[in-house]
């Protein structure tokens, strides 16, 4: 690890404060990314600014019937909060399939969506609920915040301060974990409101998308059957030692089958 | 009555310690003045090292000092040596290219030392190593097994070339080629024994230490310190081994990797002296991936022959053993006699024939690693088994008895020329298929087709062959007070010695546990012993520290005789006590040694053994295993697990479920995860981390189901046989032959590890297919 230095504010309006000033700073909220490209060296940072003493930024509250869950809300507290489980089970079930529990215990709903991992899960969960990203200068809709391989709209000293998520009628998250890390290798997440059906597949590409041909399949029918003639293009999947393009496509199939089994 | 008696499952003396952060390992250990040492490694898979330029490294804030491979030449630091002896089948020697510690003029694998930065922290001494700047012209590099015989591969070393460190052979070839000129049936098939990373939770770390005298101390982290000592004396610094002090405190797991000499051991002790300070170096994670001797990585080729009703008549092996860049330790030893000496198997087979060959790859040197050899052998006599009895139409469990040595055979001398001094094979197999359940599979078959999923049961009759490799040396002494003191030359890595050790002189000695203290690293305080490895710590070791207890009590029925005021002849020793034999009259063992205790100080009694195996033991059982495979995502489950062990006398059976559970996992981890897979372009290392090499985990393992059918070992001083790489043994044919029953509608004959997810459904899918 390459020095740097330590800020704990205990307001955002500081936090961003301090970012805004620093040559090259960044938030650290669970740490679970941030600290291990650190410690092996693959990133050097002036300043880290720790958002964990800012209370803003933590709780999960119902607003009216939308879901609001503050960025610094770790997995774990996602995964078993009766609010989440009763409103929206399968973004708890999206936070229960993160990682391990050491993992889980630090790692937060903010500093999973700004980092952006292509495999990991919450995007897969923020893109099909159609949630809205809260930032200490703006709302973004989850489909334009998520941009590109560990890319996202976020300006440089943007905090990301919540996430709301409207009530679906129904939800399903099915992944298919990598055995070595337990990222997604590909992750498939179903929400059905009214007529409406969204589909966002994590894992397979460079950054979380909507499938619309089984989106529109499954608004003809939202049976697992409807989904069996769609084929999804492998051209611009990742490939990697663990799953090569064609089968991450195979997977989006079988995910989003089983997610819509069980929703039946 | 003794409640910490030889074969009581008692709870390990030291967990308390190691549980409760209460260990001291390598790292833990702070010397005053203590320096940090950071290796610069190599980022290229093969290239010429034309300049190393240390002057900014030198001079950067917190830097002692530099050091390059031309520094050791200079200083006449001697190669770190091949320990193996082997005759290739022309008679000529194998090539035993030399490494030095730090790479000169060439380097030739991903994560090679090629510069040594000491400095006051550890972050100092890794700054500086990113200002050292080295002039590389890449070569073009070979890392896969099966490309290094390749005429058109690029070559490693100039004393051997295409890339063949030895060609080597065992076995009758010419009994063999008759027998399968006759047979009724041959079978012929490939198997990859897939490379693995060791990854012990503890890291490899050193602490070199020097004194005014010039006296040299290796604080590290190993599986026995003897052997450290001589090679560090006679071989790289030149001088007599008792100015060369090993010490190893707590291990965190070694599997065999922490046997060896490595580079970094040497550098320590080398900048020690030249700075007059100790110098600390502990791995970091990427650097056991890269650094740490690898294990396995074989191709086979095996044919079987069988007459009419499947009787084996021969066997042929034809193998490849990667070798990495350079010579560790043991590396060809371990495909060659450690390995291919089991070939025969459980089984009659009456003529074998083996080829092996070693090569040089521009990867991490391979060598032992839990097992060493025998899961090899394993792999492919009971892979081979299996894929015989699916051609021949028969059941497994049928083909392998009709093979079986009967225990009325025993002893039993195989086509390799081992000796088998006992063994009940169709007992561990009856029963593992009966606490397994094996009748009631094809019922759990059908229940999960119901659920879309493949069931299948896989059978392993595994053998093996421990405790060889020379004496061990146990001393035991009891002082006045009457505690008692074991010294002895193996190394724990977390296995429980010291509470099997205590079993044996609390059950021989009448001493309670908690008045037997175990030291073991220290060849300062032990003269000599020969380490932990190839499962022989409590069978060699332990039989050597009972032969001690013997002694003992013959040297104290002297002295309590005359206590007793008795001839001696009349004295007994039982229960912690001596007595007049037929009356009740005795003389407690502390009694004793307080008498005898020499007024000076200094132990009553002190007596050494050094038990010498006569031959190997051969440790054996049956693994079953059944698995679930979903056809949709190639995802595989082990759901049920069975091992039947045959491991002689067992000391403590708790212990010797915990080395077969730890065995198991691994076994499953290389049937199913584990793969250590290098770039074949670049020769970088793809799975560096713990992101890209899968480990098994708790979920990825059912409850294990562990029985033990012993038959007591013949030639072992106290029955045992030895229990410490059974488990990793049986384990990988046991799942691989679940997954390929699971298979079989598909007709698939065969998978090779690891069966990976996308691997298992392109195999199905292809099959389906009808490819
Ligand atoms: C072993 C392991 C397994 C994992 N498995 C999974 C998995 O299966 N699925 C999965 O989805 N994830 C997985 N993760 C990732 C983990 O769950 C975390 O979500 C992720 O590491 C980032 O969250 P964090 O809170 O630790 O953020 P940090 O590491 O602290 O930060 C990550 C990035 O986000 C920025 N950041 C943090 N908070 C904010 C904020 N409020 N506003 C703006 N920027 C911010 C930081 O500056 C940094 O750039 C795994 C991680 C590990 C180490």
């Amino acid at each position: 690890m390459y020095d740097f230095d330590y800020h704990r504010p205990t307001t955002i309006a500081d936090a961003v404060a301090l970012l805004a000033q620093a040559e090259d700073g960044r938030p650290l909220a669970g740490g679970q990314s941030l600290i291990p490209t650190l410690k092996q060296r693959l990133a050097k940072r002036s300043d880290l600014v720790d958002l964990s003493a800012i209370t803003e930024l933590r709780g999960i509250r119902d607003d009216g019937g939308t879901l609001v869950i503050g960025a610094m809300t770790r997995h774990a507290e996602v995964a078993a909060s009766d609010l989440v489980r009763s409103a929206i089970p399968a973004l708890a079930a999206t936070a229960e399939s993160v990682g391990d529990a050491q993992v889980r215990n630090l790692g937060t709903l903010g500093g999973s969506i700004a980092n952006n991992d292509p495999s990991a899960d919450y995007p897969a969960a923020l893109v099909g609920l159609g949630a809205t990203i809260v930032t200490d200068r703006r709302s973004i809709a989850a489909e334009d915040f998520f941009t590109g391989l560990f890319e996202t709209a976020l300006a440089a000293d943007e905090l990301v301060v919540s996430v709301r998520f409207p009530r679906p009628d129904r939800a399903a998250y099915q992944k298919f974990p990598n055995p070595a890390s337990r990222y997604a290798v590909v992750g498939v997440f179903v929400a059905k409101t009214g007529n409406a059906v969204r589909v966002a597949v994590t894992g397979a590409g460079a950054v979380v998308f909507r499938h619309s041909a089984m989106e529109a399949a499954l608004t003809n029918s939202f049976t697992p059957a409807a989904l069996e003639p769609i084929e999804t293009p492998a051209d611009d999947f990742n490939g990697d030692i663990h799953a090569s393009q064609d089968y991450r496509a195979h997977l989006v199939k079988v995910m989003a089958k089983r997610a819509v089994a069980a929703l039946q | 009555m003794i409640k910490f008696g030889i074969g009581q499952a008692v709870p390990r003396t030291e967990d308390a310690r190691l549980l409760t952060g209460r260990g001291r390992y390598t790292d833990d250990i702070r010397l005053d003045r203590q320096t940090y040492a950071c290796f610069l490694r190599s980022p290229h898979a093969h290239a010429e090292l034309r300049a190393i330029e240390t002057a900014r490294a030198t001079a950067a804030p917190g830097v002692l000092a530099v050091f390059t491979g031309e520094d050791l030449e200079t200083d006449y630091i001697g190669n770190l040596r091949c320990l193996v002896d082997l005759k290739q089948s022309d008679g000529t020697p194998l090539k035993t290219p030399p490494r030095p510690a730090l790479a000169l003029r060439r380097v030739r694998h991903v994560g090679e030392p090629v510069a040594m930065v000491v400095a006051e922290t550890a972050e100092a001494a890794r700054d500086a190593a990113e200002l050292i700047e080295v002039d590389y012209d890449p070569l073009p590099a070979v890392v896969e097994t099966r490309a290094a015989l390749d005429p058109a591969a690029p070559g490693i070393w100039p004393e051997a070339p295409g890339n063949l460190c030895f060609e080597w052979q065992r076995g009758d070839r010419a009994a063999t080629d008759a027998a399968f000129a006759r047979a009724a049936r041959v079978i012929a098939l490939d198997l990859v024994n897939n490379r693995l990373v060791p990854n012990s939770m503890e890291g490899r770390a050193a602490l070199g230490d020097i004194d005014k005298t010039g006296r040299m101390t290796l604080y590290v982290s190993s599986q026995g310190v003897h052997g450290l000592q001589k090679q560090l004396a006679e071989d790289i610094f030149h001088d007599k081994p008792e100015r060369i002090r090993v010490v190893t405190t707590d291990v965190g797991g070694g599997f065999g990797m922490k046997l060896f000499l490595y580079p970094e051991y040497v550098m320590v002790l080398y900048a020690a002296r030249w700075l007059q300070r100790p110098v600390k170096w502990a791995a970091e994670r990427i650097e056991s991936f890269l650094s740490d001797d690898h294990g396995r990585d074989n191709l086979s080729h095996v044919e079987l022959a069988l007459d009419r009703d499947g009787h084996f008549l021969a066997l042929r092996v034809d193998t490849v053993a990667n070798l990495g860049a350079y010579l560790s330790n043991f590396a060809p030893y371990i495909p060659t006699h450690a390995g291919t000496a089991m070939l025969a198997g459980v089984y009659t087979t009456p003529a074998i024939d083996v080829r092996v060959r070693g090569v040089f790859t521009n990867t991490a040197p391979v060598d032992a690693y839990r097992g060493a050899g025998r899961p090899e052998s394993a792999y492919i006599v009971e892979r081979t088994v299996d894929f015989a009895a699916r051609r021949l139409g028969l059941d497994p469990a049928e083909l392998r008895r009709r093979n079986f040595i009967p225990p009325s055979a025993m002893p039993f001398e195989t086509a390799l020329g081992s000796t088998y001094d006992s063994g009940d094979f169709a007992r561990t197999l009856d029963t593992a298929l009966a606490a397994g359940d094996a009748a009631g599979f094809p019922d759990r078959r059908a229940a999960a087709k119901l659920r879309g999923r493949l069931r299948g049961l896989g059978l392993a009759s595994y053998i093996e062959s421990c405790a060889g490799g020379g004496p061990e040396l146990a001393t035991l002494e009891v002082g006045g007070d009457g505690k008692v003191t074991v010294l002895i030359g193996t190394q724990s890595n977390g296995q429980g010695h010291e509470t099997a050790y205590k079993q044996i002189v609390a059950s021989r000695l009448g001493v309670a546990p908690d008045d037997i203290t175990v030291v073991q690293g220290d060849t300062d305080r032990i003269r000599w012993g020969s380490g932990t490895g190839g499962s022989r710590s409590v069978p060699v070791g332990g039989a050597s520290l009972a032969e001690s207890v013997r002694k003992v009590i013959e040297r104290a029925t002297p002295k309590a005789a005359e206590l007793l005021e008795a001839a001696a002849v009349d004295v007994e020793f039982r229960d912690g006590s001596f007595a007049i034999a037929g009356t009740d009259r005795t003389v407690s063992l502390r009694a004793v040694a307080a008498a005898a205790a020499p007024k000076g100080g200094g132990p009553a009694f002190s007596e050494e053994s050094r038990w010498r195996p006569p031959a190997n033991t051969y440790p054996n059982g049956t693994h079953l295993c059944e698995v679930e495979i979903d056809p949709e995502t190639g995802g595989v489950k082990v759901v049920r697990y069975t091992v039947v062990d045959d491991f002689g006398v067992v000391i403590n059976p708790a212990l010797v479920a915990g080395q077969v559970h730890g065995g198991v996992v691994q076994g499953i981890g290389q049937a199913l995860l584990e793969s250590c897979v290098y770039d074949a372009e670049s020769g970088q290392l793809v799975t560096a981390s713990f992101t890209d090499y899968a480990m098994p985990r708790a979920d990825h393992v059912p409850p294990i189901d562990f029985h033990l059918e012993c038959v007591p070992c013949q030639t072992n001083a106290l029955g045992m046989k030895g229990a410490g790489e059974a488990g990793a043994i049986g384990a990988p044919p046991a799942v691989i032959n679940a997954v390929v029953d699971a298979l079989a509608e598909f007709g698939v004959e065969h998978i090779d590890m690891p069966v990976t997810p996308e691997k298992l459904w392109r195999t199905i899918r292809d099959a389906r297919a009808g490819r």
